[in-house]
């Protein structure tokens, strides 16, 4: 019944990497578990589980500062953490790759520093329609405080993006592109090449988020040409609390700094202070040492698989799940067919309300999410309050999918009207 | 699966009583969890201190709208006075299952439409 041919070939694969997932082990509700929340955070596998263990038994000790060997070791880690995945988004330079929390603190840390010097009335930063909140508050809170003009480019009923109306949009008034690359709820993957060439017609600037784009396929910076991009560490196998920003060194060198503290000056005196050169200036402060390794781990996890072949086996996942759940009786799905998404599928079914599908379907030991996912304003635009969202990573089967669709049976027969 | 929620809550969510509107009603008050996008209306009619006719409207989860549909069964006949004794307790004891802690939001949602109706608020105070 279940056509998967060339994934099938894989099998193997994926029976391999689901053994690097320690968690993919576990019982839910007496069931195996199958994890398809993938876009609000990844599993780790062990790889990264033991490279944490290792520096909190063997390395821990705070980096920049000691010249002692524990903190020469841990300096040594993180900076090479940083190295490695500079290479992975194959950065220009490692100064061009600055630790942050994740995502949401890697925008803020772009529209307090460039925002706030670069932006002024009568200027104007374009966003889209289907922006995660963490791309669209940053700068409604920055416009309030500064006066400039906020737009959006709209979505199509396809959920695209909707460029008909980029000239109007996009226009010498635009000082600023900021826009997700992978939709975490229409799943829509962006033209991000022919966005940032529009962009540099007008010479604006372009920030891209790539908090579901990096962890899933290859994302390579020089080659988009953009000039940020933000991005979370435990969406990519790697832990929480870290996560990145890369911005291209010439835009890095003009900005002023965000957090004042240790770590990211040159020197102190009670007159006055000179910053450190980059990337520290914009790293004040104790940084998140073991999570920024694990984060290098993780890189160095999905280098050893391949971002091709992570890429390829959630397109086929894709395609499969979206051929299985169209078949659900009163199923729908938001965002556009499977050639132009990444491996994420929203939708909602009949009149059941998302919390009670996701509730119904962890009985049966299936995590999704349900919810407007920090994006409401794309829910507003199809008319619906909040969704179901299934979401793959280089660990998931065909099968799991199977399950998913026997369980949403299930969960229409007991609730639907 | 079955096992999920109790017979009783399906029954509740898929056909609820007291649902719609009051023709008169002496209190009327709407609510909504912007996080899930349950919202309820509770409408009351109330003689001598005592509650004579109920109704809800709304849409949402199934925990939601059948907590909702069980109050109001609760709630005729009972005084205001009885009502604003109400407690999170007593609607967990309605519902009869076990709740985290995201879902008890939407299981509180009726009872706090319903309170707050009765103490004549504009706003729920935070
Ligand atoms: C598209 C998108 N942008 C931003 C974020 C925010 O990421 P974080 O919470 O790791 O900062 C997420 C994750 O929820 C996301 O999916």
């Amino acid at each position: 019944m279940r056509q998967f041919p060339s994934l099938a070939m894989e099998v193997e694969g994926v029976d391999k990497i689901r053994q690097d997932f320690p968690i993919l082990q576990r019982q839910i509700n007496q069931k195996p578990l199958v994890y398809l929340d993938n876009a609000a955070t990844s599993q780790k596998p062990t790889l990264v589980l033991q490279v944490l263990d290792d520096y909190y038994r063997c390395h821990n000790a705070n980096v920049h500062r000691g010249v002692h060997t524990l903190s020469e070791e841990a300096t040594a880690s993180y900076e090479h953490a940083r190295l490695r995945i500079a290479r992975f988004i194959n950065a220009a330079s490692y100064k061009e790759v600055i630790f942050t929390r994740g995502t949401t603190e890697s925008i803020n840390l772009v529209a307090h520093t460039w925002g706030r010097t670069n932006l002024r009335p009568g200027d104007e930063v374009l966003i889209t329609a289907m922006e995660h909140h963490s791309n669209i508050v940053p700068w409604q809170i920055l416009q309030a405080q500064l006066g400039f003009t906020l737009r959006h480019i709209s979505v199509t009923p396809d959920g695209l993006l909707d460029l008909s109306e980029l000239d109007s949009l996009l226009t010498e008034r635009t000082k600023l592109l900021s826009l997700v690359h992978v939709s975490n709820v229409l799943g829509t993957i962006n033209p991000v090449p022919e966005l940032v060439a529009a962009a540099r017609r007008v010479g604006a600037i372009v920030l891209v988020d790539g908090a579901q784009s990096v962890p899933h396929m290859p994302v390579d910076v020089q080659a988009l040409d953009v000039d940020f991009l933000a991005f979370s560490s435990h969406k990519l196998c790697g832990p929480t609390g870290v996560g990145v920003l890369y911005g291209k060194r010439a835009l890095l060198e003009e900005m002023p700094p965000f957090l004042g503290g240790g770590d990211m000056i040159r020197e102190v005196k009670l007159s006055g202070s000179q910053w450190n050169t980059l990337p520290y200036k914009f790293e004040a402060g104790t940084p998140a040492i073991a999570q920024a390794i694990g984060m290098g781990a993780a890189v160095d996890y999905l280098t050893a698989i391949g971002m091709d072949w992570v890429h390829e086996h959630e397109q086929q996942l894709t395609r499969y799940a979206y051929e299985r759940l169209g078949q659900i009786a009163g199923l729908r799905m938001l965002g556009p067919g499977p050639e132009a998404r990444g491996g994420l599928i929203a939708f909602t079914l009949g009149d059941i309300h998302p919390h009670d599908l996701s509730a119904a379907l962890d009985h049966e030991g299936i995590a999704i999410r349900a919810g407007h996912h920090c994006a409401q304003p794309v829910h507003d635009h199809f008319g619906v309050v909040a969704s179901a969202r299934a979401s793959f990573y280089l660990y998931n089967t065909p099968d799991e999918i199977d399950q998913l669709v026997v369980g949403l049976e299930k969960a229409r027969k007991l609730l639907a009207f | 699966m079955e096992a999920l929620y109790r017979e009783a809550i399906i029954d509740h969510y898929k056909h609820p009583r007291y649902k719609g509107h009051l023709a008169d009603p002496d209190i009327h008050y709407h609510d909504h969890n912007p996080f899930c996008g349950d919202d309820i209306t509770v409408e009351l009619k109330v003689e001598d201190g005592i509650v004579i006719d109920a109704a809800f409207d709304g849409r949402g989860c199934a925990i939601s709208q059948a907590t909702a549909s069980m109050l109001m069964e609760e709630v005729v006949g009972k005084s205001l006075a009885d009502l604003k004794q109400l407690d999170k307790a007593y609607i967990l004891e309605l519902l009869g299952i076990e709740i985290g802690p995201v879902r008890l939001k939407c299981a509180l949602l009726p009872l706090k439409v319903l309170k707050a109706g009765i103490w004549g608020l504009d706003e729920w105070p935070e």
